[in-house]
């Protein structure tokens, strides 16, 4: 067991990987001298040459696109994203391309590319850098789609994103990056707690609340504080945002008879609309209150010094935990 | 350059624009013609080597192969006015760009059309029943890409460069010698992704030719609307050699690209082949070109038709035989049947088949939707019980 930083423990992942399956390339702007800007990929291309750990022109298209190219000729591209906000000129190629391909040639043609994308805001940056650009990709099927939350999933689940035959968007929480925690290197991962598994990281009993990537520790300390109060929150770790895992949250619907689900993504059509919907449809009569979100707002991801406004917050998930238990709250007395 | 396993090569050191542009074979905007369109044979000092090995028989069996794709085309567009295909996108006067190229492949060399190369597709080995398929609606896929070394067709304009140019890459990392050839149009050399891909080919001189058939009309768009200087001028820009070549000259397409794929697997990197030709019919059955189109245009191409001058070159050499023509018609006649027999007689998909391969692993909100749809499906065999509700 080694006390790793998160941005090590994909580093680690990535390494392993690497080791392992010779058919492993990353890819991306920036990833080889700098070891990307965040530093993920660092050392990578000093110990594995030029030709896996690939510096790639500044073009995302092409990224991806080229990713196409060598899983077509058997290779199993890593592709690095440099920030959220900077996805979306691949977007074509993630969604008609990457996302389509197996289904597209009746299974004959597999598309195992991992493409990592630093997400979520937190960090004082500049426009285009805090974007939860996650519920796209959860609409679009062909693709797999998970964020990490701890170092240990982010070692884990990144070596699993990569053995995935099927294409892996892999959400990494930026502002966690540098938070360290236990990771067991030798884990086995044909033991490990599978890609499309939930966790149930806060056992309770009067809510359950759902969280994923940077917002997990989050939901987990406004756990520990509703405890202060007597009051018992399960918190739930998706992992994976497609598809999400939804017995583990029906189990605990149905134990609580409540559901909060937080994201700092806008929340109109965002991932809490799906899962208000079908965990309503599942577990209607369970059900002691409406469902709530606690999301980011319906705007472009604001300039820093109001970015604490928009992003969920301990307090804010609290007062929706309130709203759930019919205790006091800020829409007490609001109709509808 | 990404190039050998042991990973000595790196892209950082292959050489810069400029150095490697070198481009003495694109001067003034030349078109190449090996042959005229009065089936004359033009000799070329350098691009005739590239050809030597094409003698009477040869030209015999391209003249074949152009009459038959364009019979497929024929047979193809009564079916689709006959109800029998959704759609089908006519490659009507560009026979001699396909089968010029697609002659000039190895079987290992790997091939991503976009979606007018059915005859690219028929020279590579797939079924015409593959190939209607698509257009009936009976099948996203057409054939299996790694048998015939084929992608499958590619709607979105210009994507499949980058496919072509990161399998080179892969190609590259393998040490191999195999060429990768993409196929787009000139509307396509508008999309980002075919920037994209030359910057891509040329800094990591990846084994890939760009060929680029520029049959003047992307739908209703003129080429002039796609671009203020001619298509080959423009991979220049990105370091990549490039050629003009008569579209409508099979001898020509196909010195042109035997040098371009040489060039590619003798580590030379990409290269830009456009290809000038004409697109004779709608860009699909579903468009009327005579809303956009002078006909005086269409005339004007007409008499450069590539089938037709490759007729007056056998007629000039005495090759036009009526053992030559009977032996073509029947081929022709052969492939039209079939592909009409089996498009005819395909079998309907089956409605659960909707759910398949969307994944290559189990997915669960797949697999729930998939139940529930089987259930529904089901409900209409089961009586309806009284008061069962």
């Amino acid at each position: 067991m080694s006390k790793l930083t998160f941005a090590r423990a994909i580093n680690a992942g990535l390494r392993k990987s690497l080791e392992n399956d010779p058919k492993v390339v990353l890819i991306g702007e920036d990833i080889g001298s700098l070891g990307g800007v965040f530093r993920v990929t660092d050392g990578l291309q000093k110990d594995f040459g030029k030709h896996r750990v690939i510096d790639s022109p500044l073009a995302e298209s092409g990224i991806i696109g080229t990713a196409v190219g060598l899983a077509y000729r058997g290779y199993r591209p890593v592709c690095e994203i440099q920030f959220d906000g900077f996805i979306y000129p691949a977007f074509d190629q993630i969604v008609s391309q990457v996302a389509k391909m197996h289904y597209r040639t009746q299974g004959r043609v597999k598309m195992p590319i991992t493409i990592r994308v630093p997400f979520g805001g937190g960090i004082g940056s500049p426009e285009h850098h805090s974007e939860s650009p996650e519920a796209y990709f959860t609409h679009t099927s062909g693709l797999r789609v998970v964020a990490v939350s701890n170092p240990q999933d982010a070692y884990t689940m990144i070596q699993q994103a990569i053995a995935s035959d099927d294409p892996v968007l892999y959400f990494e929480p930026k502002r966690r990056y540098h938070d360290k925690g236990d990771v067991d290197e030798s884990i086995d991962l044909s033991n490990a707690m599978p890609l499309d598994k939930a966790a149930v990281v806060n056992a309770g009993s009067d809510v359950t609340l759902v969280a994923y990537g940077p917002l997990v520790k989050t939901a987990k300390d406004a756990a520990q504080a509703a405890a202060d109060e007597g009051i018992s929150v399960e918190v739930i770790d998706l992992r994976s945002l497609a598809p999400v895992d939804y017995p583990v949250v029906e189990a605990s619907v149905r134990k609580t008879g409540r559901l909060v689900i937080t994201h700092e993504a806008g929340q109109s059509g965002g991932l809490g609309a799906e899962i208000a919907a079908s965990i309503t449809e599942r577990c209607f009569n369970y059900l002691e209150s409406a469902p709530v979100r606690i999301t980011g707002f319906d705007v472009p991801y604001p300039y820093s010094k109001l970015e604490m406004h928009h992003l969920p917050n301990l307090d804010r998930i609290l007062d929706g935990v309130d709203r759930t238990l019919g205790r006091p709250n800020s829409l007490s007395g609001l109709e509808g | 350059m990404l190039t050998d396993k042991a990973g000595k090569g790196v892209q950082n050191d292959a050489p810069r624009p400029g150095q490697s542009a070198q481009n003495p074979l694109r001067t003034g905007g030349n078109l190449l013609q090996l042959v005229s369109p009065e089936g004359e044979r033009i000799s070329h000092p350098e691009f005739d080597l590239w050809i030597k090995d094409i003698g009477d028989e040869q030209l015999g069996s391209l003249f074949e192969d152009m009459t038959v794709i364009r019979r497929i085309d024929t047979e193809a567009t009564a079916l689709q006015r006959q109800g029998e295909l959704a759609l089908w996108p006519p490659l009507l006067g560009q026979e001699a760009a396909q089968i010029g190229s697609s002659r000039s492949l190895r079987d290992d060399d790997f091939v991503f059309p976009s979606y007018r190369e059915s005859g690219v597709a028929y020279i590579r080995g797939a079924h015409v029943s593959e190939i209607a398929q698509v257009w009936r609606g009976n099948a996203l896929y057409a054939w299996d890409p790694q048998r015939i070394n084929m992608a499958t067709p590619q709607i979105i304009i210009g994507s499949q460069s980058l496919h072509a140019t990161g399998y080179a890459m892969g190609v590259q990392l393998d040490g191999a010698s195999t060429a990768v050839l993409a196929y787009f149009g000139d509307g396509a050399t508008s999309e980002g992704d075919v920037s994209e891909a030359m910057v891509f080919a040329a800094s990591f001189q990846a084994p890939v030719v760009f060929f680029c058939q520029n049959n003047h009309w992307a739908i209703s768009e003129p080429v002039r609307v796609q671009s203020h200087v001619q298509l080959a001028d423009r991979p220049t820009g990105f370091g990549i050699p490039s050629l003009r070549v008569d579209g409508n000259d099979v001898l020509a397409v196909m010195a042109a690209t035997r040098w371009a794929l040489d060039r590619a697997r003798s580590g030379g990197g990409p290269t830009f082949i456009e290809a000038v030709t004409y697109r004779m019919g709608p860009h699909t059955t579903a468009d009327d070109p005579t809303r956009y189109r002078d006909p005086n245009e269409l005339e004007d191409w007409a008499a450069k038709d590539p089938i037709l001058r490759l007729r007056r070159l056998l007629d000039v050499k005495g090759l036009l035989t009526e053992d030559l023509e009977g032996r073509v018609k029947a081929k022709a006649d052969a492939v039209a049947a079939e592909l009409r027999n089996s498009c005819v007689n395909m079998p309907d998909p089956q409605p659960l088949d909707v759910f398949n391969h969307v994944y290559s692993t189990p997915n669960s909100w797949i697999e729930r939707q998939k139940d529930h749809y089987s259930r529904y499906l089901n409900s209409f065999n089961q009586p309806v019980e009284e008061g069962a509700l």
